[in-house]
């Protein structure tokens, strides 16, 4: 590690002590004016040609790797290192990481390269001053999970939680708090392995007892890896998910609920929309009372209002004897049916068709003339144009007839996507339809007198 | 002492290291040589006590003698490392078949001249002297094998301490004067040489200060003085080919002649020597040395325009008929007589006839002058030579502009490719790392022995192609073959139908020309003119990119001298041009 410690220390350019030196001829020193005279005497070219191959080098690399030009980007990158002896200390300090990025990429993906070459780089480029050393092994870990070498994952990440160098700094303890939560993920891994195997023992087994021992002897290695880093701010979602399943599994049910609950709750961390699903998920499992389900999911309504839980969110509120619940039922489906991605969700439209039914007949008219007053200028284009009759139609009639339905209820029985599908003349459906039309008659808010 | 001489005489071979016989005993009695320090398994037999205390004598005699080596190696001086860098570079242009002359009379004696002006040498008091004090025990007898041989002449200073000091006998181990020790002690904080912090803070007024971009102007201004068959761009591209030693041509110094601290800043180079810069230089060093008047450069020399125009006319495709008219327009702008030739240093303006830009320059004006490189004419008269060659397949062909534009762009571009990538590739760094001062010592060496590890793995990952290797040293850059269709020679092919007969001459169809340039700068920026790509046609553009990269120069260093060219051609225009348009009619005869 003693390697370039020094340049630590050592801030100046070894070039610009050297300048200072020459030009102090005249008596007076301003080394900012002095390179400023130096680029215009040269035309604005200070540059070195070395600094010139370097930068070139450097271009030359990306675009092959753009290309996914393996061969000819090693090539580039043989005379790349020669960056890591730039007399220029910043471009030097810089350096490693830059290499370390470029050449693993070239490596991951080199059909010439293998386990081996890529492990010995790494190994090279950890120990390449102090400042790379943590990212690295974890980027290294990465890559040998994803060829499935678990073992040796595992023993490198356990190297670098060992490693410190200087004060643990900031930047060090999150990375440090990472590390150990991959080692805690990959207990996860063996843990949860465990588990699948003792579901198939007998209890009564000779053999139960140890594997549970063991597992248990892992999962508690595990919350320690895991617990740290779940502390910190952060997205962490596949570390808490493991974390509480372990917890679940041996009871401690209020642990699982306190992580999730801070994991969802806890302001300092970013907003993430999974944390209050795993949250709303865990609740359900415990049979919460359905106030605290709706108080969860209506965190989770105001950052995804179209994420798929919102459905059973609407049924949620239905259910609910509250007013304000109910209003809000109806708000939840008609924020669905505005994304794109939930225009042919059958449900939701089957949901809406009922609901709005039933709001109406409920004399809630104003409810829906406030949800609609938004939307009555872009939904007809949206949803309920002929072009979407036509396609919904021959796709899914039972599609088509619900949105006809909810189309017939907001825009009168003159719109044309409910004037396309009461047209068609079909056999079977020819009951529904006229059904249809009566409700529309009956609820339709475009003139309601008639 | 003793020892040493009587393990001399039991124990004589020679050492698996440096080959030297020269063997002393450490504390534990084995056999090490005094040369480089390789400690043999041998040792010798401990006869009697009476030589316990002699070995302990010898102990601290090593101690002291091995830490010196590390650090120090050799008493040297910078200017013997410029003479080290001069020596190289000679020796490799003797290789590239440049007459033995030049080594021995000519830089030799430029060398010799420099020493004495800027009095490190051949003087009452030399500079680098001044300060260190000499040793007056001097045994001047040398024979370092290694020295180079350019040297045996003269005594540089030192010489014959560093020579002392290599030698494998008793001699070496003469214990040094004090003043002398204290001197390289604080020497050896910031430099290898002996006066490397004084040679650069050393700033006199008059005196030209060596560096290694000079030594360049040294090999060019020995070469122009013996008139040889190399130009100034052929000689930079020889060094960007790697054919003469100039980046880190000190890895090549004797072990002994260490390198570290303000000798980094002396040697060490991290660009590409520019036409501009040597050009500059070189007259800078004539002028400084006061060399008389250079041989002169008559028409049967090599840097002759006339006969620069045929070479290029050939490196260039273009067809050899074409040096008619080259030579005529030389006479006319009289670019071809002796006196304007001939290099004079001590002239009132000391200035030489850039040869290859020049003789460039020339061929761009003929070629102006037969196409008009408008971007129109050069077109139509390439779709006459074209029917005209097809009608006439028997016949010699025509010269057809498209088709020789259509060659030469590939061929160019593949070479400039080619030239780009090798720059991209270039390793600059030494095999040799060079540090600051001890304290670096361990840190550059690490660094570098990292960078070869580095590249070692991924030599083997690079693409398998069969890489070109070292290019062989040619004055030429292309090599035009009859038959390949992607390099179609037009050495042959004629201008019939770009000229016509008028009387008995020959003149050219084309009676329009334009200028260059149509004023010139008469400031004292130095430079006559410039030039902006965007203001010329894209054949005339593609011209002077053409040439600009065969010679490595800028694009507006070539356009200059057209421009200067043209203006000795059109004297009597450009007098007048204040009131004409820009496309001066012109009709010239030939």
């Amino acid at each position: 590690m003693s390697d370039f410690s020094e340049e630590l220390i050592r801030s100046k350019t070894e070039d610009d002590q050297e300048e200072s030196c020459v030009l102090s001829g005249t008596g007076m020193y301003f080394p900012w004016l002095q390179k400023h005279i130096d680029t215009v005497e040269t035309g604005g070219k200070k540059e070195k040609d070395f600094a010139q191959t370097t930068s070139a080098c450097l271009n030359r690399i990306q675009e092959a790797l753009l290309k996914h030009q393996w061969p000819q980007a090693a090539g580039y990158m043989h005379s790349y290192f020669q960056i890591l002896e730039d007399s220029d200390s910043h471009k030097r300090q810089a350096a490693p990481e830059i290499i370390w990025k470029l050449g693993s990429e070239i490596l991951f993906y080199h059909p010439k390269s293998n386990m081996e070459t890529f492990n010995t780089f790494a190994d090279r480029m950890k120990n390449m001053g102090v400042m790379n050393y943590l990212k690295i092994s974890l980027q290294h870990a990465l890559y040998l999970l994803h060829h499935g070498m678990l073992e040796d994952a595992n023993r490198n990440l356990s190297r670098a939680e060992m490693w410190r160098y200087g004060e643990k700094s900031s930047s060090q303890e999150v990375l440090i708090n990472l590390i150990q939560a991959y080692k805690g993920l990959l207990q996860y891994y063996t843990w949860s392995k465990k588990k699948m195997e003792l579901s198939n023992l007998d209890e009564d087994d000779y053999a139960y007892n140890t594997a549970s021992q063991t597992m248990l002897n892992h999962s508690w290695k595990t919350s320690v890896n895991l617990g740290a880093l779940i502390q910190t701010p952060g997205v962490w979602d596949p570390f808490v998910k493991s974390y509480v399943e372990m917890l679940e599994f041996y009871g401690d049910q209020d642990g699982a609920r306190e992580v999730l609950t801070n994991y969802a709750y806890d302001e300092k961390f970013p907003s993430n929309p999974n944390a209050h699903v795993y949250l709303y998920n865990f609740l359900k499992r415990e049979k919460a009372p359905r106030e605290k389900l709706i108080s969860v999911l209506k965190i989770l309504y105001q950052i995804v209002p179209s994420h798929k839980l919102m459905l059973e969110f609407h049924r949620l509120l239905k259910k609910s004897e509250k007013k304000d619940h109910h209003k809000l039922g109806l708000e939840v489906l008609f924020g669905v049916l505005d994304f794109a991605g939930c225009t042919k969700n059958i449900t939701a439209w089957k949901y809406l068709a009922k609901y709005l039914r039933q709001t109406l007949m409920g004399n809630h008219l104003a409810w829906v003339q406030e949800e609609w007053n938004s939307r009555k200028t872009w939904w007809p284009s949206f949803h309920f144009s002929s072009f979407w009759a036509k396609s919904d139609w021959k796709e899914d009639v039972a599609l088509a007839c619900e949105k006809a339905l909810v189309a017939g209820i907001l825009l009168g029985k003159g719109c044309r996507y409910f004037r396309y599908i009461c047209k068609q003349d079909h056999q079977v459906l020819r009951k529904k339809i006229r059904r249809i039309r009566k409700s529309v008659k009956k609820h339709s808010i475009v003139n309601p007198g008639l | 002492m003793v020892n040493v001489c009587k393990c001399q005489k039991e124990f004589k071979e020679r050492c698996t290291q440096c080959a030297a016989v020269s063997w002393g005993l450490t504390d534990e009695g084995k056999y090490y040589c005094t040369s480089c320090h390789n400690v043999t398994e041998r040792s010798k037999e401990v006869i009697n006590t009476g030589a316990i205390p002699n070995t302990k004598i010898q102990a601290i005699n090593r101690g002291l003698k091995r830490k010196r080596k590390l650090e120090r190696g050799w008493d040297w001086y910078v200017c013997e490392g410029f003479q080290h860098i001069l020596y190289q570079q000679v020796e490799a242009l003797k290789t590239l078949g440049v007459g033995p002359e030049l080594k021995n009379e000519v830089l030799h004696n430029f060398w010799k001249r420099y020493l004495q002006k800027s009095k490190q040498a051949y003087c009452k008091n030399p500079v680098c002297r001044r300060k260190v004090t000499v040793l007056e025990d001097n045994q001047s007898h040398s024979d370092w094998d290694s020295e180079p041989e350019l040297l045996r002449d003269f005594s540089c200073p030192s010489f014959a301490e560093s020579g002392t000091e290599s030698q494998p006998d008793g001699l070496a181990q003469k214990p040094f004067p004090i003043s002398k020790a204290s001197q390289s002690e604080t020497a050896s904080i910031c430099s290898g040489s002996l006066d490397g912090v004084e040679y650069s803070l050393r700033k006199e007024k008059g005196i030209v200060k060596m560096t290694v971009p000079r030594t360049l102007a040294f090999c060019y201004l020995s070469l122009l003085w013996q008139r040889e068959t190399v130009t100034l761009s052929d000689l930079l591209r020889f060094v960007e080919e790697g054919h003469i030693p100039y980046i880190n041509a000190f890895q090549h110094f004797p072990e002994e002649m260490k390198l570290y601290g303000r000798d980094k800043g002396i040697f060490a180079i991290e660009s590409w020597p520019t036409y501009e810069d040597i050009y500059k230089k070189m007259i800078e060093i004539a002028k400084f040395l006061d060399l008389p008047r250079f041989p002169d450069i008559t028409e049967d020399c090599y840097l002759h325009p006339n006969i620069l125009c045929m070479k290029y006319l050939m490196e260039v495709n273009l067809p050899d008929e074409m040096n008619d008219l080259t030579c005529q327009v030389v006479k006319m702008t009289g670019v071809g007589e002796v006196d304007f030739l001939t290099f004079d240093p001590i002239a009132k303006m000391a200035k030489t006839v850039k040869y290859d830009v020049q003789a460039v320059a020339v061929i761009v004006v003929v070629l102006k002058l037969l196409f008009l490189l408008d971007d129109n004419l050069e077109w139509s008269l390439s779709n006459t030579a074209e029917k005209y060659n097809e009608n006439n397949k028997e016949d010699k062909p025509r010269f057809d502009f498209r088709k020789w534009y259509q060659v030469m762009k590939k061929s160019i571009d593949e070479k400039k490719q080619e030239w780009e990538e090798a720059r991209a590739k270039y390793l600059w760094k030494s095999e040799k790392p060079l540090y600051h001062s001890s304290i670096d010592r361990a840190v550059a060496f690490k660094r570098r022995e990292m960078v070869v590890d580095l590249q070692k793995q991924f030599s083997t990952l690079v693409d398998s192609t069969p890489t070109v290797g070292r290019k062989k040293p040619s004055s030429f850059q292309f090599n035009w073959a009859e038959g390949d269709a992607a390099r179609t020679c037009f050495h042959g092919h004629s201008l019939q139908g770009i000229l016509q007969n008028k009387g008995q001459s020959l003149t050219t169809k084309n009676s329009l020309y334009w200028l260059s340039t149509q004023k010139f700068c008469r400031s004292y920026c130095k430079h006559v003119t410039t030039y902006e790509e965007s203001n010329f046609s894209l054949s005339y553009q593609f011209i002077i990119n053409l040439f600009a990269f065969l010679l490595r120069i800028k694009t507006s260093f070539l356009h200059e001298e057209v421009s200067l060219i043209e203006k000795r051609l059109f004297k009597t225009k450009y007098s007048k041009t204040k009131k004409k348009s820009s496309r001066s009619r012109k009709g010239r005869k030939y």
